[in-house]
């Protein structure tokens, strides 16, 4: 067997530990599901007439205009699990069954990481699912919700590195666990859950620079108006400096590991 | 290096920042051998361990493992060596079968060898009934034997095997002893770290002693024991000073370092011949003797010789991995 081959079904063998792993430990799927799910229902049943203000853009409804933010807050939180369950593998020792293994140690990363894009598959299915139930309508249609399952997917990977990282990094899971709240002070300080233009100074100039911002405009315009391909562009550009970031991080945090062993 | 070493190490040091966790050590194992590395806590067993595994770099010396450079050629070592590290790394959530199968996966084998290895592997260590429940449910003994199996999964030529009855109850000890005298006999050559005596006598080929991060003796336990040289007997004091003992056991031979407050370990030339002139010194003095022992020199001997203390365990039975060093 070619070493690419054997690599990928490292990643394969690694991806499927990491998403059995989560569904069997309740505490890591809770934020990625429950959590959100729960916000959605918070959000929308209690804040819905936002659509009315002046200024907020053309929605069919306030559930349309949140799924994007919902399946963003699961992904993050999807990410920030897995730098957890990293981490816990880590503390109890089961990365040095992996490290003492005749394989790339990045594909210790990226099996984690393919977890992650999983988990963020089913967050986009979800939200769609719950979104279609509800009476919200995809205005792009099967492509438009492949596009937001697609950026949903990719994103939750790339936040998925910067969770890899810091867990390689600390090697402690409540230090991953203690950035939780941050990542909800990234979340609202983006497109999520409003829209930038409603925000007041200095959030609003946060959110239009916050990467998070374009991936989420880029999930919700098939959602609410169709597929533009300057979202769709600016979404991909984001992603791919949340990777360069992560796969950076990763790289220097997984050499300090080997490093101190 | 002869073509029959299995593991080579050479002046082979790690610090962690001023620390010197292991200073210069040198050793040789042979194929097919059993090394035990015997030392306490914090003495630089796993260190060591983790640098001829490459889990962790040098800072300084060489080392090969099965004729591979532990740092140039880490990926051949990797391929070449089995390794269930101290406290089984295993993942609770996982059951025994997924494991094992993630060990093959991570090994090369393709999926039918894998699933083939593995069922053989878990009849092997007695797991079949277990396989297809959680890891978490298992008992320790039951997941020291899991992780054994997982080392063994791609037939490796080296196994390391880092304090591996470390917590066990007697019962599962001995399985795990009969295991790897199995896997030896087998041809495997296999690297034991341990801190109990009884297990590096039973078990190993060749003893190293290391303390404070060097190799303080090294060579079968029976030249090790030869090389202390006398027995000693062993007294427990009923009634009367157990200064006046020492006192005079003094005069009859060398004392060894207590292991109690009522103890008395005194060196004796003769052996048997000596216990007489002992038993009436001491009942001269009105000093009473609940019970005498003649020890012949064992590897706690030359734990004692060679560091000056003994090696003893604390809370072996409830499974903890502490133990007492008392100078």
């Amino acid at each position: 067997m070619s070493e690419l081959a054997t690599n990928l079904r490292v990643v394969w063998a690694l991806g499927m530990r990491s998403i059995r792993q989560t569904f069997r430990r309740p505490q890591l799927m809770a934020p990625i599901v429950v959590f959100p799910t729960i916000l959605l229902a918070i959000q929308t049943g209690g804040a819905g007439g936002a659509v009315n203000l002046p200024g907020f853009p053309p929605v069919q409804s306030f559930l349309q205009f949140m799924l994007a933010g919902a399946m963003m807050q699961s992904l993050m939180l999807a990410g920030n699990s897995g730098g957890i369950a990293l981490a816990v593998d880590i503390e109890m020792g089961f990365t040095d069954r992996l490290f003492a293994a005749p394989i790339s140690r990045y594909t210790i990363v990226l099996g984690r990481l393919a977890g992650t894009a999983a988990l963020g598959l089913f967050a986009a299915l979800w939200f769609l699912a719950i979104g279609l139930v509800f009476g919200a309508h995809i205005e792009g249609g099967v492509p438009g919700a492949l596009l937001a399952i697609a950026l949903v997917t990719a994103t939750a990977m790339a936040v998925g590195g910067i969770g890899a990282a810091i867990a390689l990094r600390t090697g402690s899971a409540s230090v991953v666990q203690g950035l939780f709240p941050l990542v909800l002070v990234v979340l609202f300080l983006s497109s999520a859950f409003f829209p930038v233009e409603l925000m007041i100074e200095p959030a609003q100039t946060i959110a239009e620079y916050n990467p998070l911002s374009f991936v989420v405009e880029g999930v919700r315009e098939p959602i609410i108006s169709g597929i533009n391909a300057s979202d769709t562009a600016d979404a991909l550009l984001a992603i791919a400096g949340i990777v360069v970031l992560g796969l950076v991080l990763s790289a220097r945090a997984l050499r300090h590991r080997l490093r101190v062993g | 290096m002869a073509a029959s070493t299995a593991i080579a190490v050479e002046g082979l040091e790690r610090a962690f920042d001023e620390v010197l966790a292991v200073q210069g050590i040198d050793l040789e194992v042979g194929e097919g051998e059993i090394y035990g590395f015997l030392g306490p806590n914090g003495a630089g067993k796993t260190t060591t361990v983790r640098m001829l595994t490459t889990l962790l770099l040098p800072t300084g010396g060489r080392a090969t493992v099965a004729g591979h450079d532990v740092v140039g050629e880490a990926r051949s070592v990797r391929a070449s060596i089995g390794v269930a590290l101290q406290e089984a790394a295993l993942d609770p959530l996982m059951t025994g079968r997924e494991l094992i199968r993630l060990q093959a996966t991570l090994q090369g084998l393709p999926g039918a060898e894998g699933r083939r290895r593995a069922d053989d592997l878990l009849e092997r260590v007695d797991l079949v009934a277990a396989a297809d429940r959680r890891v978490g449910t298992y008992s320790g003994g039951m997941q020291r034997r899991l992780d054994l199996a997982a080392a063994l999964v791609h037939e490796p030529r080296v196994l390391f095997l880092d304090e591996p009855t470390t917590g066990l109850d007697p019962v599962s000890r001995k399985t795990i002893w009969e295991e790897v005298r199995a896997l030896n006999d087998e041809g495997t050559t296999v690297f034991l770290t341990t801190q109990y005596l009884e297990e590096a006598d039973q078990l190993a080929d060749n003893v190293g002693i290391i303390d404070s991060g060097r190799i303080v003796a090294e060579g079968t336990p029976a030249s090790l024991k030869t090389e202390i040289g006398h027995p000693h007997i062993r007294l427990q004091i009923e009634e009367g000073s157990i200064a006046e003992a020492e006192e005079i056991c003094g005069r009859i031979g060398p004392l060894l370092p207590p292991v109690d407050g009522r103890t008395v370990l005194v060196e004796v030339e003769h052996g048997a011949a000596d216990i007489p002139r002992v038993v009436r010194a001491l009942d001269e003095a009105s000093i009473a003797v609940g019970s005498l022992e003649l020890v012949r020199p064992s590897l706690d001997d030359v734990f004692v010789a060679k560091t000056g203390y003994h090696l003893e365990h604390e809370g072996e039975e409830s499974g903890e991995d502490e133990e007492a060093v008392t100078a």
